[in-house]
């Protein structure tokens, strides 16, 4: 395995330049590579989106994905999305609704809801429930993220139509 | 000071202790992504070790070839049983007093079974090192029922037979055959047949309880990193116990205690799935020992799937029998309970079969009797308690099944079938007929909120309508009504009758008191997702009078935390919680005689009150716990050492037996078989309430995992052992699509032998979830002659009940 390719990403804003295996997983770069480990591992099939993050707009489960498929390409995960310094109203949301327990999910939730809610800023709960289908929590029973969700949809109407 | 002209309720609510909902202190690190799991943890030169696995259900190994496997690249070493022998390491003891092979020795006996342990220097390589290890395998009969298990020549476990033949007993007394592990039985074999045999209505049903798997999001892992220059070990783990496996650890490699330091991290959810002691550990010591280097072992989704804790595999039948009016008299149950290969069930160490003989329910049955006998087979180990108390679930799903049929046998509504029945309230504390005290409940009361507030009369009578409308053709929809009412029994244990391995299951508390007030207080449970940094802060900040926001929680860390047997069955805050009261006490003790000393007044004549203790009558004279805690370090008081801290090791003297009443109310389309859930109503009663936000997140997440296992989540394999739910693809996980909203509801009923009178709740909603989903499928086939089908209840299973009841026709 020593036909490496040459990649270039930029992740949460930063350019990234290195040589991987074409069989590098897009979870492992950004885990092991370049030890951002809020998105985590659940199953390896695409299927509980623990691994969710954001590429050039849309949300991909980085544990299916190879690296080389990502080259050129702008990577946001949860650490691109808010810090101690300034919260995003998802994160705030989740905290204050409860919407989190063992928090092995949270990072990839959040980041799949930041989408979501670019996607349908004004949700339905049954649209809330579709859209985050492929997230899957194991402690909280949903409930409490959909409360969460809605909460920060009004939030960032909110503040958005003060802002116009 | 600002807290000195605050009001007494000011000062309350700036507490944040006990029954307020507290926002968790947990949330800021995990919403950034910040947690801190095992498989986050990067260490110089640290390696990665993935198990070689059997692709056989049983099969000889004839021989094991690892010389093209030790040729790739970054391969550094492949461990077989081999290697392992010398140090004794190729088996391992189980928390349930039998032994199992850490790598294969001679043979497998499921489907997934570490054979060998590559190491390598990242998981690439490892992968690529199994590749190559060549394995050859001579391929036995396979057993995958416990019945024909019973009765097969077939010889699953060769070391537990004698060279004669003979069958030596067991950890738990006489084997009947070869592939028999133990009976285990409870209450009065002869009476309760001669009840039954004379009753004037008996009700038999036979019922599988299907092998499911907690499968926690985050999977088991470790990372063992042996210091040979201090002879230290260190081993990071998803550890549900973290001082049991040091214990364990200790045992089975000789490493004194002391040089042992074993860290649970942020762990990704437990379930039950992080109790036991794994391969995957014990090979990562060994690999670290070897190579002098770190070594990490990360499960990945079909691991832990195969191979790693399942639950339940119960096959139960049961007789009720009882008056013509529906006074039940007597209750009999058997099971024979599939364990797998080896017996790895985690309970403890005097009950084999968990809390089964919890079986009687919230129900005032007489007479009763209670067998299990252990298989053997050719499936995974395991056996542990998935979201509840050592069998609990099983038990409980038993009795609200029986209470179903005996209803049906009496042409009886259930729900009043329940109420005739419950153990009543001056009852209480209540010794049930297989041995168990009841400590505290009251049953009528949570039954009649419950049901009016569902309106069950009304729901009864849609429900007869919707059925006149089927036959009538206007609808395809039919109406189940879910009833059930549980008793938990949680909180293990007393040490009298309560130990793993020999060791008691007490638990700790130790709190040091900072000189400016502020805590840090250490136990040996360890939160999976439950909160306990909040809520722990949350009882010392009511029992020492500084706010929960000034006290840190700590758990997980050996070298630190006191021992204590960790987190599962429910058992942190009945005996873990127990012990950070009765810390606080002695905190608060010390407080009051350095408070009198500084108010110059006898200690008899304070008293506490919120944060501060005040003269007796003359309430202007106090000193607030800050100023006892500045005092307590820097002021010397005749008779008295410095310094404010206490430790507190609690051996509860009784169980707890938290209680609750759901309903459950679903349409079912016979033609596609699909449950839509219109309606769920929890009423817990777990005893005095800590956090409600956190108790109303815990029923939600159990009742989805109950609503999980009832309605399709399962363990299968076919003929040949083959696991054919390895993946999330076939192993169900509802999504938010398909979970409804839960409506909650509570009683309380504290516990009256429990310092703050808490029961503990986390796992009360999946023990009385399952049966309530179940029934509510049941029950919409009721008027139609259906008695009892078997769980899981998906699509498939559920439009066969139609078909077989004739709905299609």
């Amino acid at each position: 395995m020593s036909n490496k390719m040459h990649i270039k990403l930029n992740v949460n804003g930063k350019d990234e330049e290195f040589l991987a295996e074409p069989r590098e997983l897009l979870i492992y770069t950004l885990r092991e590579r370049l030890n951002i480990t809020g998105p985590h591992i659940g199953c390896e099939t695409s299927h509980c989106g623990a691994c969710t993050v954001t590429i050039d707009g849309k949300s991909v489960k980085s544990c299916t994905m190879f690296v080389a498929q990502a080259s050129g390409k702008a990577v946001t995960t949860i650490e691109g999305i808010g810090g101690p310094d300034a919260l995003h109203p998802l994160q705030e949301a989740f905290k204050e609704h409860h919407g989190l327990q063992c928090g092995y999910c949270t990072p990839g939730m959040i980041t799949r809801a930041t989408k979501l809610l670019e996607e349908i800023p004004n949700p339905t709960e049954e649209e809330i429930r579709f859209g985050m289908a492929g997230n899957i929590c194991r402690c909280t029973g949903y409930q409490n993220i959909v409360k969460s969700i809605q909460a920060a949809a009004t939030e960032m109407n909110a503040a958005k139509e003060a802002a116009e | 000071m600002k807290d000195e002209v605050d009001t007494r309720e000011d000062r309350v609510a700036n507490l944040k202790g006990m029954g307020c909902s507290r926002k968790r202190v947990e949330d800021a690190r995990f919403t950034q992504g910040k947690g801190n799991y095992v498989d986050d943890i990067k260490l110089d030169g640290m390696l990665f070790g993935d198990f070689v696995r059997s692709p056989y259900a049983h099969a000889r190994i004839t021989s094991i070839n690892t010389e093209a496997a030790l040729k790739v690249p970054g391969v550094l070493a492949v461990l077989t049983a081999a290697d392992l022998e010398p140090l004794g390491l190729h088996w391992m003891p189980t928390l349930a007093g039998d032994k199992q092979m850490v790598l294969a020795d001679g043979k497998v006996l499921f489907q997934g079974q570490e054979v060998a342990f590559v190491v390598a220097e990242d998981r690439y390589a490892a992968a690529d090192g199994i590749e190559l290890v060549e394995v050859e395998y001579e391929e036995l009969p396979v057993i995958v029922d416990p019945f024909e298990a019973l009765q097969s020549d077939v010889v699953l476990r060769e070391d537990l037979v004698g060279e004669d033949g003979s069958i030596p007993a067991g950890a738990h007394g006489p084997r009947k055959h070869h592939n028999h592990i133990f009976t285990w039985e409870a209450g009065d074999k002869a009476p309760t047949e001669e009840v039954i045999a004379n009753a004037e209505v008996v009700a038999e049903e036979s019922m599988y309880y299907h092998r499911t798997h907690p499968c926690p999001l985050e999977t088991c892992g470790c990372v063992a990193s042996m210091d040979k220059v201090n002879g230290k070990l260190t081993l990071w783990g998803t550890f549900q116990a973290p001082h049991a496996i040091r214990t364990v650890v200790s045992l089975i490699s000789g490493i004194e205690e002391h040089n042992i330091r074993v860290i649970s991290p942020d762990i990704g959810g437990g379930f039950g799935n992080k109790v036991g002691a794994y391969p995957g550990y014990v090979c990562s010591v060994v690999a670290s020992i070897v190579t002098g280097k770190p070594v990490k072992w990360i499960e990945d989704r079909m691991d832990n799937l195969m191979t790693t804790a399942f639950a339940r595999d119960y096959h139960m039948t049961g007789k009720i029998s009882a008056t013509k009016e529906g006074k039940i008299t007597g209750l009999h149950c058997h099971v024979t309970a599939d364990h797998g290969g080896f017996d790895a069930c985690a309970d403890p160490t005097k009950f084999p079969a968990g809390f089964m003989n919890i079986c009687t329910g919230s129900y005032d049955i007489p007479t009763a009797f209670l067998e299990v006998d252990g298989v053997y087979t050719n499936k995974a180990p395991g056996g542990v308690s998935y979201r509840c108390s050592f069998r609990v679930t099983e038990a409980v799903y038993f009795i609200e099944r029986m209470i179903e049929v005996l209803a049906i046998k009496l042409n009886m509504d259930a729900a009043e079938l329940r109420r005739i029945n419950f153990i009543k309230k001056e009852q209480f504390p209540y010794t049930a007929a297989l041995g168990w005290e009841y400590d505290s409940g009251d049953y009528h009361t949570a039954w009649e909120k419950a049901l009016t507030t569902v309106d069950y009369e009304g729901l009864r009578a849609e429900q007869a309508q919707r059925v006149e409308d089927f036959k009538a053709g206007k609808t395809r929809k039919l109406m189940g009504i879910g009833l059930s009412f549980f008793t938990e029994i949680v909180g293990a244990g007393p040490v009298k009758n309560c130990d793993i391995l020999g060791l008691g299951m007490f638990d700790s508390c130790e709190i040091r008191i900072h000189p400016t007030g502020s805590a840090i207080a250490r136990l040996g449970t360890i939160s999976q997702g439950q909160g306990h940094a909040t809520t722990f802060a949350q009882i010392l900040a009511s029992e020492i009078g500084l706010s929960a926001d000034s006290i840190t929680i700590e758990e997980g860390d050996t070298d630190t935390a006191p021992y204590g047997l960790g987190t599962y069955g429910s058992r942190s805050t009945p005996v873990a919680g127990a012990a950070t009261a009765m810390a606080g006490r002695k905190i608060r003790a010390k407080a009051q005689m350095i408070a009198a000393y500084l108010l110059e007044v006898h200690d008899n004549d304070v008293e506490f009150d919120v944060d501060r203790f005040v003269v007796k009558g003359a309430p202007e004279k106090f000193k607030t716990m800050k100023e006892i805690a500045f005092a307590a370090y820097n002021q010397a008081i005749p008779g008295l050492e410095p310094g404010l801290e206490a430790v507190s090791y609690y051996d509860p003297p009784n169980m707890t037996y938290p209680f609750g009443a759901y309903v459950c109310v679903m349409d079912i389309d016979v033609d596609t078989g699909v449950p839509e859930i219109r309606r769920f109503y929890a009423l817990d009663d777990c005893g005095t309430r800590i956090n409600p936000m956190i108790i109303e997140g815990q029923v939600h997440g159990g009742l989805t995992e109950a609503l999980a296992v009832a309605l399709g989540q399962e363990i299968a394999y076919d003929d040949m052992g083959n696991v054919k739910t390895g993946t999330l693809m076939d192993f169900f996980l509802p999504t938010a699509w398909e979970v409804p909203n839960y409506e909650t509801d509570f009683t309380v009923t504290p516990s009256p032998h429990h310092p703050i009178g808490a029961k503990g709740v986390g796992e009360s909603p999946h023990v009385g979830g399952v049966p309530c989903f179940s029934n509510a499928v049941q029950d919409a086939f009721r008027p139609f002659g259906n008695t009892h089908t078997n769980m899981p209840h998906d699509h498939w299973r559920i439009w066969r009940t139609a078909n077989e009841l004739g709905l299609h026709d």
